[in-house]
């Protein structure tokens, strides 16, 4: 365990990871050292390659650093095993992707009770949450819609209610606007926003999008897998 | 254990996500399925068939013999077949039929013909019980209880004489006397049977027509035992034999081993038949689990980045194909049970009457589901399509999620 108080989500110390690609190493982060506080909405952004997508699969123990360590809420996650791992990102981890990544053969509302109900929520309560928080993303009414029967934003949507309903530590969200039109993306940045002040859910984002780097609290620029700029405040528009 | 649920719900919706994929392996598995137990059934249906013309064409289950008879079938190798304290021993509750006989190497004559035969001298209401003859006349009729001039023959023996019912005969063997016996008797009955081997080697007489042949009364060559059923026979064959010491009694196993080398070998082969049948079933379940799994790689890469333990993703894609199977054995057992319920007594294999013969079987082969064949067929699929299924299913726990997550 590492000594955080009780605001700090994240921590990465000397984080780094290498790919081989046949003869050649590729450095997709180098000495990462970075901190995220409870409640903060963080925009990583930097051009493609430049190891947003790696440094926030590092951050959900998705993938393995060469080096370094990374602590959820003062846990270091390089120590726990595979079965471990799972459980620390059931209960403080919610991931948003690119794809929106919804189960085709689950409606709506089973997408969003899925995470709920691997944590062993009742059913009583793994209904109301669900219904609950399809009202608040904005889709009451669509909770028995397959996912192929709603659109790109909805589906992104119904994801991110996903992310949030088991209250999470933390939510990680890869380009979660990159397959939507403007005005759609801009919605689920209200939302994501909102989500962040009506729950103090911790957001970390990767983007290209300018909208989201101009909205999040802070900006976090990376370049070849390097931090360049130290985290930036910013004012939230 | 919570997880389960979701798993089962998602295992089962997932199955028929690609319906025509689901539809056309499910009917390769069910062929299979299929294909295991109407062949067992068949290769069952042969033996028994075998063991039953066998147990009737004169074998019975047990048999009671001089010690020397096997080794040299003549009048001289008998024994007492009246003997008081012999029928007290035959008079066990496992024991349904038996029947006396007098079997000794002929020659019967005709007007035109001669033939060496093998003569049976019978207990006509006992042998009736136990041996095939009285329900294989044709012509005429069977013996009554105190006939003493009558003789039956089978159809291709009377073909070879040229002689036909009604017409006589004359049968000649050597009596107790070591002395040539020989006696005249009209055709009372002509027998047939799918084997022509069996037609022309064996006349009948009864006991008493024998008794004046061969001057053996209270003699008996042989006497045929029908037990209760198949799995008494061992227990009486040593009852009986402990208590007749000097006598010899094998049961049919050793009487004809041939009969026994092919049942057992039928049993054996429907192991070898249920893995090949399988093995050509394995490939079909590992390639649609396979493309399951690299079509929903994403899939498994999320509900890993969700919290889902990589023991849970080896039990969904388990219990995806632990649905495919048990639907598949539900449908392959119950068009099985229709196929063999329409096919009623069983099927005509006439066509191939000379093997027949040769195996000693009848032409029609019924097909027999037996419980425990049933069984194994269904614990083969289900244990070994579940053990086919592990591999995909551990390769699909395996996946890093970061790497399946962005697999397109």
């Amino acid at each position: 365990m590492q000594n955080t108080d009780n605001q700090t989500v994240v921590i990465c110390t000397d984080l780094s990871k290498t790919y081989q690609q046949g003869l050649i190493q590729v450095h997709a982060l180098s000495n990462i050292n970075f901190e995220v506080n409870k409640g903060e909405f963080i925009c990583l952004s930097g051009p493609s390659g430049s190891g947003k997508s790696t440094l926030l699969n590092m951050i959900g123990g998705l993938d393995t650093p060469s080096s370094g360590k990374v602590y959820i809420d003062g846990e270091e996650i390089d120590k726990l095993n595979k079965s471990e791992l799972a459980d620390m990102r059931l209960h403080k981890i919610g991931f948003v992707f690119q794809a929106y990544n919804l189960i085709p053969v689950l409606t709506a509302q089973e997408n969003i009770e899925m995470v709920m109900q691997m944590q062993g929520v009742s059913k009583n309560e793994r209904h109301h949450k669900s219904l609950n928080i399809l009202q608040e993303v904005g889709l009451g009414g669509l909770e028995n819609r397959k996912p192929t029967e709603l659109s790109g934003g909805q589906q992104q949507r119904i994801a991110v209610a996903r992310a949030i309903v088991s209250r999470p530590s933390l939510v990680l969200a890869d380009e979660p606007t990159a397959n939507l039109d403007s005005l759609t993306a801009s919605k689920l940045i209200d939302l994501m926003l909102q989500m962040n002040e009506l729950h103090n859910t911790t957001f970390i984002i990767s983007t290209h999008d300018p909208m989201i780097m101009q909205r999040s609290k802070k900006l976090v620029k990376l370049h070849d897998g390097k931090i360049i700029d130290n985290i930036i405040q910013k004012n939230n528009v | 254990m919570r997880s389960l649920p979701l798993i089962t719900s998602l295992a089962w919706r997932n199955l028929w996500r690609n319906k025509r994929r689901t539809m056309v392996i499910l009917f390769a598995m069910v062929l299979g399925v299929w294909a295991m137990i109407v062949t067992a059934a068949f290769m069952r249906g042969m033996a028994i068939q075998m063991l039953d013309d066998t147990v009737n064409n004169l074998t019975g289950h047990i048999q009671i013999h001089h010690k020397n008879y096997l080794d040299d079938p003549v009048i001289e190798n008998s024994f007492f077949g009246n003997d008081t304290a012999l029928l007290n021993t035959l008079k066990l509750p496992d024991i349904i039929h038996w029947s006396s006989r007098i079997r000794v190497p002929a020659v019967i004559s005709s007007e035109r013909e001669t033939r060496g035969v093998v003569l049976l001298a019978i207990e006509p209401e006992a042998e009736a019980n136990i041996s095939f003859l009285k329900n294989a006349i044709t012509e005429g009729q069977y013996f009554s209880s105190n006939d003493e001039n009558g003789i039956i023959i089978g159809k291709k023996l009377a073909q070879n004489l040229e002689t036909r019912l009604g017409k006589r005969v004359v049968v000649m063997s050597q009596n107790t006397k070591n002395e040539i016996a020989d006696s005249g008797y009209r055709i009372s009955g002509i027998y047939d049977t799918s084997g022509e081997g069996m037609e022309t080697d064996f006349i009948f007489i009864t006991k008493r027509a024998a008794e004046q042949l061969l001057d053996s009364t209270g003699l008996s060559s042989e006497i045929a035992v029908i037990t209760r059923s198949l799995d008494t026979v061992l227990s009486v064959q040593k009852n009986l034999a402990a208590k007749n010491p000097e006598l010899d009694i094998q049961d049919w196993s050793s009487l004809q081993p041939y009969t026994k080398l092919v049942v057992e070998m039928y049993s054996d082969f429907q192991y070898v038949w249920h893995l090949i049948v399988f093995l050509a079933m394995s490939f079909g379940i590992i390639n649609t689990l396979l493309m399951t799994i690299y079509e929903r790689t994403r899939e498994f890469g999320l509900f890993q980045a969700l919290g889902l333990k990589p023991g849970f993703i080896l039990v969904q894609v388990w219990t995806e194909a632990l649905f495919m199977l048990t639907i598949a054995l539900f449908i392959g057992n119950f068009v099985s049970w229709l196929t063999v319920m329409t096919t009623g007594d069983g099927i005509d294999v006439s066509a191939f009457s000379q093997g027949m013969e040769l195996a000693q079987m009848s032409n029609i082969i019924p097909f027999v589901i037996l419980f425990e064949d049933l069984l194994l067929a269904n614990i083969i699929v289900i244990a070994l399509g579940l053990l086919t299924s592990l591999y995909p299913a551990w390769k699909a726990s395996q996946l890093v999620p970061a790497d399946a997550i962005t697999r397109i």
